[in-house]
């Protein structure tokens, strides 16, 4: 329990440091490179709940395939050395308040709905097989409409992205 | 399997990581001394690394030492930081690879329930390190050459992914002890005696898997991101000394634990037929065994690097999404249906 507590303030530490430079950082591709440890440090916080099958799906979804595109993207146009860019929009203050906003909310909900209950991290670790059990029979109806979702958004890039 | 010694996690972990740290950078040494040096030497009569010494055997000390000696060069308009991490970022996947890779039934570093998921994820990390590479050097070649390994490396991923879904659904398991297991206790019409490797059945998979596994590792003929010939040396054009040396390592290292990934889930892994699956004495013997078939499927990697040609850039797009992809979608199908049926 130690040892977990440990290394939640420092994966914690590293998140929100990473995320505050990510918004701060006047080079485009810093801040990219900041996000990634953002979500590697998620990622790693996954692993100290036992959610072995969802870290590893963070690894492969958001560092492995949308940074890597979101890099690719940022270099194929334009992507400076040192610190050339001015990144920071006028409209920061409200950006501000409106993430402030969003997150009091969910500290707010979350100490309201769990109060005091502490985490079960000894308890059984859910194995993969029970992740897609529980995708394919409780959860099939979110999960088909997620796919719907997805499929409607890959077809309407393609369409806005149809020159002729 | 009855455990021999129990020790507390943190020894153990530390023994672990020790081993790893001795084994990786052995396994590039023995691909790039087998293969680059001696069988390259011969298809392609270069006759210089073929005779520093007993066998040749003296090359690998003369080039460590030549690439330590060298100078550490940033260039001038260069991001330090940047530059300095990136070949770190693409050792360090090569690394997470080892984590997984089994080589007996107790013989592995930690033998994780998501197995060749979590493989595919890291591997697919060293993608972000050339990138970074490549913009980092402040050329525009190198920034060429990191875009290209990108959107290869994406296109590739897919295949690849994909075709290790149909060893996933005939297996059962994404856990790659359990995928061993599953052809050592498996049957060819009956018939056990040499269980039931995948390749058989999976005969699709294994070529696509071989396929795009030659293009994540960048090896030709798709090594149009390290093009010599256009762009001077690609993504690590910049990089001199230890720093080179690191993605050398990477690239061989990473070279050797995507064959050993096709042994495991093609070629029957570390199973001997006739020994039980649990049997202790496989964790001497399955070592040498997987060694054996990580060296053959190397050779046909290496075969393959030096006889062909360097592919056109668009014939590589196409070929990974309007060939391979299909084939391997069709593999699924196909997988699913037999499954279902039998």
């Amino acid at each position: 329990m130690v040892a977990q507590n440990i290394f939640f303030g420092i994966l914690s530490a590293i998140v929100i440091l990473s995320a505050l430079r990510m918004v701060t950082t006047r080079n485009i591709v810093h801040a990219a490179l900041y996000l990634v440890a953002v979500l590697a440090g998620l990622g790693a916080l996954y692993v100290l709940l036992t959610a072995e099958f969802v870290a590893t799906t963070q690894v492969l979804v958001y560092i492995g395939a949308v940074m890597v595109l979101f890099l690719f993207g940022i270099m194929l146009t334009k992507a400076p050395l040192g610190n050339a860019m001015e990144m920071t929009g006028k409209q920061w203050p409200i950006a501000a308040g409106v993430a402030a906003l969003l997150g009091g909310v969910i500290v707010y909900s979350l100490v309201n709905h769990f109060g005091s209950d502490r985490l079960v991290t000894d308890g059984p670790i859910y194995r993969t097989a029970d992740v897609s059990d529980e995708v394919f029979s409780t959860y099939i109806v979110p999960f088909e409409a997620v796919s719907v979702l997805l499929l409607a958004a890959l077809i309407g890039a393609i369409v806005l992205a149809r020159k002729d | 399997m009855t455990t021999l010694l129990a020790l507390p996690y943190w020894q153990e972990t530390g023994i672990k990581l020790g081993l790893a740290l001795v084994v990786i950078p052995t396994t590039s040494l023995i691909l790039v001394y087998l293969f680059l040096f001696k069988m390259m030497a011969f298809m392609q009569s270069r006759l210089g690394p073929n005779d520093t010494g007993p066998y040749g055997t003296l090359q690998l000390i003369a080039e460590a030492i030549k690439f330590l000696q060298k100078e550490d060069i940033h260039p001038a308009q260069a991001d330090r930081r940047v530059f300095r991490m990136a070949p770190v970022v693409v050792l360090a996947s090569t690394f997470l690879l080892y984590v997984v890779l089994p080589a007996g039934p107790d013989a592995v570093v930690e033998d994780l329930d998501t197995g060749v998921f979590y493989a595919m994820a890291v591997s697919s990390l060293s993608v972000l390190g050339i990138l970074m590479a490549g913009w980092a050097s402040a050329n525009k070649y190198a920034l060429l050459g990191g875009l290209r390994a990108a959107g290869q490396l994406i296109a590739y991923e897919l295949p690849l992914i994909l075709a290790v879904m149909g060893v996933v659904i005939q297996a059962e398991t994404l856990n790659l002890q359990g995928i061993v297991e599953a052809q050592a206790t498996g049957e060819i019409f009956g018939f056990g005696g040499i269980g039931n490797p995948f390749i058989l059945t999976q005969f699709l998979a294994f070529l696509i898997f071989m396929i795009a596994a030659q293009a994540e590792l960048t090896q030709t003929p798709f090594d149009m991101p390290v093009a010599e010939t256009e762009l001077v040396g690609g993504f690590h054009v910049e990089y001199t000394g230890f720093r080179f040396l690191l993605f050398f390592m990477a690239e061989f290292g990473t070279a050797f634990a995507f064959s050993a990934l096709a042994s495991v889930m093609f070629l029957g892994g570390w199973w001997i037929p006739g020994f039980d699956v649990d049997d202790n004495i496989l964790n001497v013997l399955g070592p040498g065994v997987m060694l054996a078939k990580i060296l053959l499927v190397a050779f046909f990697i290496f075969w393959v690097r030096f006889t062909y040609p360097r592919l056109r850039e668009d014939q590589l797009q196409k070929f990974a999404w309007k060939v391979l992809i299909p084939l391997a979608l069709a593999n699924i199908v196909l997988t699913g249906i037999f499954k279902v049926v039998f």
